[in-house]
C-alpha cells in the first residue's frame, strides 16, 4: 500500500473548485483512493462530499493512501496538485 | 382561442411585456405518506437513476453555461454522482424509509456536516439541498425546481425568485417577470428593475397559468392579461413606442421645466452594477448599498480587500458624485461576520448604525478603505449612515467619518422619529438621504417582506407622504440637502410629489432614470408642489395617485 502526506497549498482549502478538481483526478486514477487527517479514519476520495466534509483548511496536512498497480505514480501526482493553489488557477 | 383575461398585481420594474408563459417549479419536498420499499434495493437503483438524470441535467447547464457558472455547475453535478450520498441513501432505503425520504435524509446527513465545519464549506449546503430537491423530483417524477429551460423569448413565473434565480436569469430570454408573492421593495423586484426586465409583482394565481399561454404585462399600471386580444399587445407595443421616442428626445442632468436642478442618481449594489450604471447618462450613484458586495463573506473583509472593491466601483463614475451607505445588515440581511444572534424583532432590533456601534471596529475598517479608494480614483465620495434615530447618533457617526478623513458626512433618514426632527439630525451632518421603503415600513408598521401588507407599505400613503414632507421641511430649517433614494424615486408621478416635497436629488434603479428625466422636463417646481399639495389633501394612497395622476401634464401621463 502506497502512502504520502501532503499539505494543502489551496488558499481557500480542500472545497468547492479545489475540491472538484481532486476528486476529478482521483477518480481518474481508476483504483481505491483514500484520503484522511493523519491518525483519523480515511475517507473515499472519490466522494465530494466525502472530501469536503473533511474540511481541510490551508495549511493542513492530509495522508493519502492507495492500493494497486501504479499506486505510487498515482499518489505523486495527487501530491502534486494538492500542492499547488487550485484557486488561484 | 380562450377569452382574454386581465388581473392587477403591482408593477416594479418598467415596460411592457408580451410572450408565452414559462412556470417556475417549486422545491420539491418527500411526500408525507411515502411508504416503505417493497424491495430496497430496486429502489436504490431507481434513487442511482434519479441522481445521475440531476447529474446529467447540471452538466448539460454546465456546457451551456459562462465560464464561473460552468464551474459551479460542474462541481454540483459531482455531488449528484457521488458514491457516499448513494450509500447514505441505499442505507436509509434498508431502513425502511420510502425513496424520496432516503434521498433527503442522505442529503441532511451532509449538510448537517457541512453546517458544523461552517464558513465556506456551510455555503455549499445549497447546492447540496438543491442536488437533493432535484433527486426527490426526478424519482417521484415531477417537474424538476428552479427556473426551467426554455430557448424561446418567455414571460418567467413564480410564486416568488429567490435573488440568485434572479440574478442568473438570462436577460436576452426573459421578456418579462411575474410573480404571486413578493411586494414592491422586495429584492426580486429590486434585482428586476436593476437588469431592466418589467416585472409584476403579487399577481393573484398567477402560477397556475398553464406553462406556454400567451401573456400580456405592463410592469408600470401592474396589469397582466392572459391570452390577450391582438389590439391590447398592439395598444401596449404602440404606447411603449410611443414611450421611447419620448424618453430619447431628453438627456443630461436633471432639471424641472423653469431650471430647477434635481440630480438623477442610481442605486447600486456592486461592482457589476457600477460598472453598468458608471456608462449611463446619469450623474452619480445616490445609493451604493454595501452590504451585498459582502453577503457571502465568512469572516469581516479586510481594509485591503474593501479598498479594491471600492476602488472598483469608484472608478466608471470618474468625478462624479457616489453616495456610499455603510454597512446595513441584520433583520433580512444577516451577514455571518456580524451576527449579533437572534433577535424577537429584527427589523426594530440592532441593525443599520446600530450594530456599527456595537461593532465600531466593522465600520472603521470600511470608512478607512473608502477614504483611500476615494483618494486614488478622486471620486467625490460621500457617507451616509442606514437606521440613524437621533441627532446624537448622527454626531457619533459624523465624527468616525470625518477622522477617517471623509470629507462628507450623512444620514438615511428612514426611522420616523428622525423625519420628524431632521433639522436636529442633519444639523450634525452635511446632508440627509430618505429611505422610502424602510420609512414606509416603519410608518406604517408594516413588514418590508411581508407581501400580504403591500397596500400598507404603498409610498403614495397620505401618512407616509406627511413624514416626508415633515423631515423635507427640517432639512430646510437646517439649510440641509435631502435626496430620496428609495424605491419610490424612480416612480415618475412619485418622484414630482418629491420634488414638489423638497427633495433635490433622487436615487433610483438605472432603468428608471430616463422616464424620470422626461417627468421632470414637462413640470415647474410650482407645478410640482401643487401635486404634493394635492396629493397630501388624498385621503388614501388610490386617491393620491389618482390626483397626481389627473393633474400631472398630459406629455408625461400619456407614456406611462
Amino acid at each position: 500500500m502506497a502512502t504520502r502526506t501532503v499539505t494543502i497549498a489551496s488558499s481557500v482549502g480542500l472545497h468547492a473548485r479545489p475540491a472538484a478538481l481532486f476528486v476529478e483526478a482521483a477518480t481518474n486514477t481508476g483504483l481505491d483512493v483514500e484520503i484522511a487527517r493523519p491518525g483519523e479514519d480515511p475517507v473515499d476520495a472519490t466522494s465530494i462530499l466525502g472530501v469536503m466534509a473533511l474540511g481541510a483548511k490551508f495549511g493542513e496536512e492530509v495522508v493519502l493512501t492507495a492500493d494497486g498497480d501504479g499506486a505510487d505514480d498515482a499518489l505523486d501526482s495527487l501530491v502534486a496538485l494538492l500542492s499547488r493553489d487550485l484557486d488561484a488557477e | 382561442m380562450p377569452a382574454p383575461e386581465t388581473t392587477h398585481g403591482i408593477g416594479v420594474s418598467p415596460g411592457t411585456a408580451y410572450g408565452p408563459v414559462v412556470q417556475v417549479a417549486p422545491p420539491v419536498r418527500p411526500p408525507a405518506d411515502e411508504p416503505a420499499p417493497a424491495d430496497p434495493d430496486a429502489a436504490l437503483v431507481d434513487v442511482k437513476a434519479a441522481l445521475e438524470t440531476v447529474a446529467r441535467s447540471l452538466e448539460e447547464r454546465a456546457a451551456a453555461a459562462d465560464d464561473t457558472a460552468q464551474q459551479i455547475l460542474k462541481a454540483t453535478a459531482l455531488i449528484a454522482r457521488d458514491r457516499g450520498l448513494a450509500k447514505a441513501a441505499g442505507k436509509l432505503l434498508h431502513a425502511g424509509r420510502g425513496p424520496a425520504h432516503a434521498i433527503a435524509g442522505a442529503v441532511e446527513e451532509y449538510a448537517a456536516q457541512f453546517e458544523a465545519l461552517g464558513g465556506l464549506f456551510a455555503e455549499r449546503v445549497t447546492d447540496l439541498r438543491d442536488v437533493g430537491s432535484r433527486a426527490i423530483a426526478a424519482v417521484l417524477g415531477v417537474p424538476a425546481p428552479g427556473v426551467p429551460r426554455f430557448d424561446v423569448p418567455s414571460v418567467v413565473v413564480a410564486e416568488d425568485l429567490a435573488p440568485a434565480e434572479t440574478a442568473t436569469l438570462d436577460r436576452a430570454l426573459v421578456v418579462g417577470i411575474i410573480t404571486e408573492a413578493g411586494g414592491r421593495t422586495s429584492h426580486t423586484a429590486i434585482l428586476a428593475a436593476q437588469m431592466g426586465i418589467p416585472a409584476v409583482v403579487q399577481v393573484p394565481h398567477a402560477t397556475a397559468i398553464p406553462v406556454g399561454v400567451p401573456v400580456a404585462l405592463d410592469g408600470d399600471s401592474g396589469e397582466v392579461t392572459t391570452n390577450p386580444d391582438p389590439s391590447l399587445v398592439e395598444a401596449q407595443r404602440v404606447r411603449a413606442a410611443r414611450r421611447t421616442k419620448a424618453l430619447a428626445a431628453r438627456s443630461g442632468p436633471g432639471v424641472t421645466r423653469d431650471g430647477t436642478e434635481i440630480a438623477l442618481l442610481a442605486n447600486i449594489g456592486g461592482v457589476e452594477d457600477a460598472v453598468a450604471a458608471g456608462a449611463l447618462d446619469l450623474e452619480g450613484v445616490g445609493l451604493f448599498r454595501t452590504e451585498f458586495v459582502f453577503l457571502s463573506a465568512a469572516k469581516a473583509p479586510t481594509v485591503a480587500e474593501q479598498t479594491e472593491i471600492y476602488r472598483r466601483v469608484f472608478e466608471p463614475f470618474g468625478e462624479r458624485r457616489v453616495v456610499v451607505r455603510t454597512l446595513d445588515a441584520g433583520a433580512d440581511k444577516p451577514l455571518a461576520f456580524a451576527d449579533l444572534g437572534p433577535e424577537e424583532n429584527p427589523a426594530l432590533g440592532r441593525r443599520g448604525l446600530r450594530l456599527s456601534a456595537e461593532r465600531p471596529e466593522l465600520l472603521d475598517a470600511q470608512l478607512e478603505a473608502l477614504a483611500v479608494a476615494a483618494r486614488e480614483t478622486g471620486a467625490d465620495v460621500r457617507v451616509m449612515a442606514p437606521m440613524v434615530a437621533t441627532a446624537e447618533e448622527a454626531a457619533w457617526f459624523a465624527r468616525r467619518v470625518r477622522e477617517n478623513g471623509l470629507p462628507k458626512a450623512g444620514v438615511m433618514i428612514e426611522v420616523p422619529g428622525a423625519a420628524l426632527r431632521a433639522s436636529d439630525v442633519l444639523g450634525e451632518v452635511d446632508f440627509g438621504s430618505l429611505g422610502t421603503n424602510d420609512l414606509a415600513q416603519y410608518t406604517m408598521a408594516a413588514d418590508r417582506m411581508q407581501g400580504a401588507l403591500s397596500d400598507l407599505l404603498d409610498p403614495w400613503q397620505p401618512a407616509v407622504l406627511d413624514v416626508i414632507a415633515a423631515a423635507c421641511e427640517g432639512a430646510d430649517r437646517a439649510e440641509r440637502p435631502m435626496g430620496v433614494c428609495g424605491e419610490s424615486a424612480g416612480d415618475p408621478l412619485l418622484a414630482l410629489v418629491l420634488v414638489g416635497l423638497g427633495a433635490s436629488s433622487l436615487s433610483m434603479a438605472p432603468s428608471k432614470v430616463p422616464v424620470v428625466r422626461f417627468a421632470l422636463s414637462v413640470h415647474s417646481l410650482a407645478e410640482c408642489q401643487e401635486l404634493a399639495v394635492v396629493a397630501r389633501e388624498a385621503r388614501t394612497a388610490q386617491e393620491a395617485l389618482q390626483r397626481v395622476r389627473d393633474r400631472a401634464d398630459r406629455q408625461l401621463t400619456d407614456v406611462l
